[in-house]
């Protein structure tokens, strides 16, 4: 009841802006009378604010009354990270709309919670693209696809296939504005692709979880979508040798924008017939841009992989419809394995992940996907308490890179560690960087670690 | 220089100047520290030579462990430190303080690994940039940002500035092309993140030091991504009776889905003086000149350039030309990256800006700075990143003329704001420092730059790294750390914020 009266008066008073802050600022005061201040988990009653301004309320609340937030968007992702609890939750979800598209520019502005389909539709109408793939993490979840917002890709750093190339999230993000855990809007950054005025505050963004400020808005970089694209497919080889070939590859002018290794029980889960039927591993290279240039590099690299045996080349549809299955790892999808299999997500040097991935299979009985040409590893293990951590962590540690457990029953996430524990210097100034942003620690604490 | 204020002088410091002398030479013996005014004259300032200061003491350490020790030592004193790489900042970020250390890091120049395996090298902060392309071009591999001045300027330097290049708006700039560091900071901790992976496991911390122009810890190596050399290289030289017509051809040339390797214009003043001072072939009865690099397989760069050309036909081009060699293609260049030389010909002096503009905004930026031209009566080129809107108008004055700096500074200044007011940004590439400081309220609201400013606390409480760079105003951290909540409550919660 509550609820929707008070929605309908935030709604009713959009319209007449200027009474809207001061709207909110009585619902969120109804709501504290009311009983939302107790901790609990917060399924029910979040916080719908429908401005920046009553964003920036809303924590202020928070702040007054010593309450700690949950900032979602779609909540699409909601099930990674530390199972911690909050005391309420701040849906972002309808704070959406692109704000600013320029193509010519290659700049796209728009609200928080707008829905990451509606961006990416809206820059495939003008032959654009996010190049660096931001995955859907909804078949590994077992949630519906297609959901998430600008805030949550670029508060998860989200990459795909194309991260070798073109880099993550981070890399493409120019601007946000936002609110602090101080209760306090700023902004950094710009709506141009190139600028360096004060600290690049929009990396520290990029995969905070949104832990350090609530942002409302940002603005990305966009750019060209390649105009055709194709892969190479090699078959039979072992994770060891698919390195090699993978390696070969990008570091010769073939130019690839995506090299990945996918393990015999993986292939047979990809929605690829041609490649599920066959039943051998299959190491795949992205060749996309010019038609000219596509055949000419598909050529050199031919001549380069030569030693491997035979080598398929898939067609646009098929390599789009495999890209996409590496990015999303459609074969540890919840469908396939399984949600109670837990799934961790590895960056390494490129040169250890094959060690590392075999080394995880013969202690923890691993399935492992080789993406970003053997520098990620995506590793299905079996269900258990602890998700193997303390085998991963060793394993990981000497080869260098981290590793965050991606997909885990709640009661896994509550016991082991989810993201990388740090070494004591990182950790403190980890500490002293939320304290800059939230000092009193009310967004999303304990989301990544323990007090942060 | 004109009214640059820094913080106050600490006379407390000063005072015990011979003291501290002998405590780092210590730390690092021999030659390593130099304290008499005569050998300290070549560190005075950096690019921005306008800006003079001797320091208090030089010390040049080779090891990490020296630095480590030198910035514990100024912790437990409180005594300011500046960094220094080549000292090519155009923007006085390697400005000494009189009541400073000047930390040269010049000694760490070798190249500690190269792994080509993971398409990573490893390098001491003191390497050129040039330098790391030059330690892996024999197996076919470069290291991609390539700021002008890559001959002299340090990785390290290249890190505080996030340092560019005219092939950034395809391979990116200095962040997106590091996968980590080792820093130290200022209490003398050794910190070290990222590696041969991608992305951090917690807070992207490189992200935040990229860029951060030496205020949040002392970079002592660098891992780089190294990048696989295109196949070939073609550049197209293409005149316009107007700017408004170069603009546009830029715009269509994106909008035709390409990004080319590098795309640079220059209007009518920096063309003459560039072809005056190298004869590269540039026409003369033009308003802008763009050069367009393709780079990749020889099949990608003549199917784009046959598009290119097209594009600048239907865009009103008076000149099109492809270059048919790598000679030709370097001449080409030649022009534009003689550009601030060239203008240093035909004037006594020149001052370089550095701001973006979103690029449509381009004609109109160019009409307001020939006005305030006139209004400053000083003469201006310019020569323009074009893919990225990062604009590099040369204010030509002469410093023996008593006011003509003080006018090409506020020309500079007014240059700036316009760029913040057409949707742009102060800065693109050369970093703050201490010349664009004070307009950062151009920008940023108080909030803006406290908030930054916390960030800076987290590394530095007490504010002894760089002081009086990138912030108008400096604050203490305990103030900063403030918290206007009082009795569990925000003070005045409907006040309005902004």
């Amino acid at each position: 009841m509550l609820r929707s009266a008070a929605t309908r008066r935030v709604s009713k008073h959009e319209a007449a802006p200027s009474f809207e802050t001061s709207a909110f600022r009585a619902l969120l005061r109804m709501r504290v009378v009311h009983g939302c201040g107790h901790r609990s988990n917060t399924m029910t009653d979040p916080i719908k604010p429908q401005s920046a301004q009553d964003v920036e309320a809303a924590v202020q609340a928070a702040l007054a009354d010593g309450r700690t937030l949950e900032t979602v968007g779609h909540g699409s992702k909601r099930a990674i990270g530390r199972a911690a609890q909050w005391d309420g939750t701040l849906d972002l979800s309808a704070l959406a709309g692109i704000t600013l598209y320029e193509p010519a520019e290659l700049v796209l502005s728009a609200k928080a919670g707008t829905s990451l389909a509606e961006i990416e539709a809206q820059v495939a109408a003008n032959n654009q693209q996010l190049a660096f793939e931001p995955m859907d993490f909804a078949p590994l979840l077992g949630t519906e696809p297609g959901r998430g917002t600008l805030g949550g890709m670029l508060a998860a750093n989200l990459a795909g296939p194309r991260r070798i190339k073109a880099g993550a999230a981070r890399d493409h993000m120019l601007a946000f504005s936002g609110v602090s855990g101080r209760g306090e809007t700023f902004k950094s950054g710009g709506r141009v692709v190139k600028n360096v005025t004060g600290y690049d505050l929009s990396k520290l963004m990029a995969g905070s979880w949104g832990t350090l400020t609530v942002m409302t808005d940002a603005t990305i970089k966009v750019l060209p979508r390649p105009e055709a694209q194709e892969s190479l497919g090699l078959f039979g080889h072992d994770s060891v040798d698919a390195g090699q070939a993978m390696r070969l590859a990008m570091n010769s002018a073939g130019e690839s924008s995506a090299a990945a290794h996918i393990a015999e029980t993986a292939v047979k889960r990809l929605p690829i017939a041609s490649l599920a039927t066959n039943g051998r591993s299959v190491t795949a290279i992205r060749l996309e841009g010019v038609p000219p240039s596509i055949a000419h590099r598909r050529e050199l690299l031919r001549s380069i992989l030569r030693p491997y045996g035979d080598i398929a080349t898939l067609d646009e549809a098929d390599s789009q419809a495999l890209w996409r299955a590496v990015r999303d790892v459609t074969p540890f999808a919840a469908a396939a394995t399984g949600v109670d299999r837990p799934v961790w997500r590895i960056s390494t040097a490129p040169t250890r992940g094959p060690e590392v991935g075999a080394l995880l299979t013969a202690s923890l009985g691993a399935e492992v996907l080789y993406d970003w040409a053997g520098g990620l590893l995506w590793a299905l293990v079996p269900a258990s308490e602890d998700a193997g951590v303390a085998s991963v962590r060793k394993i990981v540690a000497p080869a260098g890179g981290h590793a965050t457990l991606i997909r885990a029953s709640a009661a896994v996430r509550a016991a082991v560690d989810v993201f990388d524990p740090q070494n004591a210097a990182i950790a403190i100034l980890t500490r002293r960087v939320k304290e800059g942003f939230d000092p009193k620690g009310i967004l999303n604490p304990g989301r990544m670690y323990a007090g942060v | 220089m004109s009214n640059l204020k820094m913080p106050e002088v600490e006379q407390s410091v000063l005072s015990r100047r011979d003291d501290i002398v002998a405590a780092l030479r210590a730390i690092v013996p021999g030659e390593g520290v130099i304290a008499t005014e005569r050998e300290m004259k070549p560190y005075e300032s950096d690019g921005l030579t306008a800006y003079r200061q001797i320091p208090m003491v030089v010390v040049l350490p080779d090891t990490t462990e020296q630095v480590s020790r030198v910035l514990r030592y100024c912790y437990d004193n409180g005594i300011r430190v500046v960094p220094r790489g080549s000292g090519t900042s155009l923007s006085g970020g390697a400005l000494p303080l009189a009541d400073g250390v000047l930390l040269g890091m010049g000694k760490f120049n070798r190249v500690r690994e190269i792994d080509y395996e993971n398409r990573a090298a490893i390098v001491e902060p003191g390497v050129t940039n040039l330098a790391i392309t030059k330690a892996v071009e024999d197996e076919g591999f470069y290291y991609a940002p390539d700021p002008s001045s890559q001959i002299a300027c340090s990785i390290g330097g290249n890190i505080a500035e996030n340092s560019g290049g005219v092939h950034c708006l395809k391979y990116g700039l200095t962040t997106n092309n590091v996968l980590g560091c080792e820093i130290v900071l200022i209490t003398g901790e050794i910190v070290r993140i990222g590696g041969k992976h991608l992305d951090a496991g917690g807070y992207d911390l490189l992200g935040i030091i990229t860029g951060s122009e030496g205020l949040l810890g002392v970079v002592t190596e660098v891992t780089v991504r190294i990048l696989r050399k295109p196949e070939t290289a073609r550049a197209l030289l293409v005149g316009f009776p107007t700017s408004e017509d170069g603009g546009d051809c830029v715009a269509k040339i994106i909008g035709a889905g390409i990004i080319p390797g590098g795309m640079e214009m220059m209007d009518a003043p920096a063309i003459r003086a560039a072809e005056d001072f190298l004869h590269c072939g540039y026409p003369l009865d033009v308003e802008a000149l763009l050069i367009v690099e393709l780079d990749g397989p020889e099949a990608e760069c003549t199917h784009l350039m046959t598009r290119v050309e097209a594009i600048a036909r239907g865009c009103n081009a008076s000149v099109i030309k492809a270059s048919q060699s790598e000679e030709e293609r370097l001449l080409f260049w030649a022009g534009r990256k003689a550009a601030f030389p060239a203008v240093g010909r035909i004037s006594p002096d020149y001052y370089c800006m550095d701001g973006t503009i979103p690029r449509a905004k381009l004609p109109l930026v160019l009409q307001r700075m020939r006005e305030m031209s006139e209004k400053h009566g000083l003469r201006v080129a310019n020569v323009f990143h074009a893919g990225d809107g990062n604009l590099h108008p040369l204010i030509l004055y002469d410093a023996n003329k008593p006011g003509e700096l003080e006018r090409a500074e506020a020309f500079g200044s007014d240059i700036l704001r316009l760029c913040v007011e057409v949707g742009g940004v102060l800065t693109g590439e050369h970093g703050v420092g201490v010349e664009k400081r004070d307009l950062m309220p151009a920008m940023f609201n108080d909030i803006d730059l406290a908030q930054q400013q916390r960030l800076k606390c987290a590394f530095d409480e007490k504010g002894l790294l760089n002081p009086g760079k990138v912030f108008p105003t400096l604050h203490r951290c305990a103030e900063l750390g403030r918290m206007h909540v009082h009795a569990g409550k925000v003070a005045f919660p409907d006040l309005p914020r902004f």
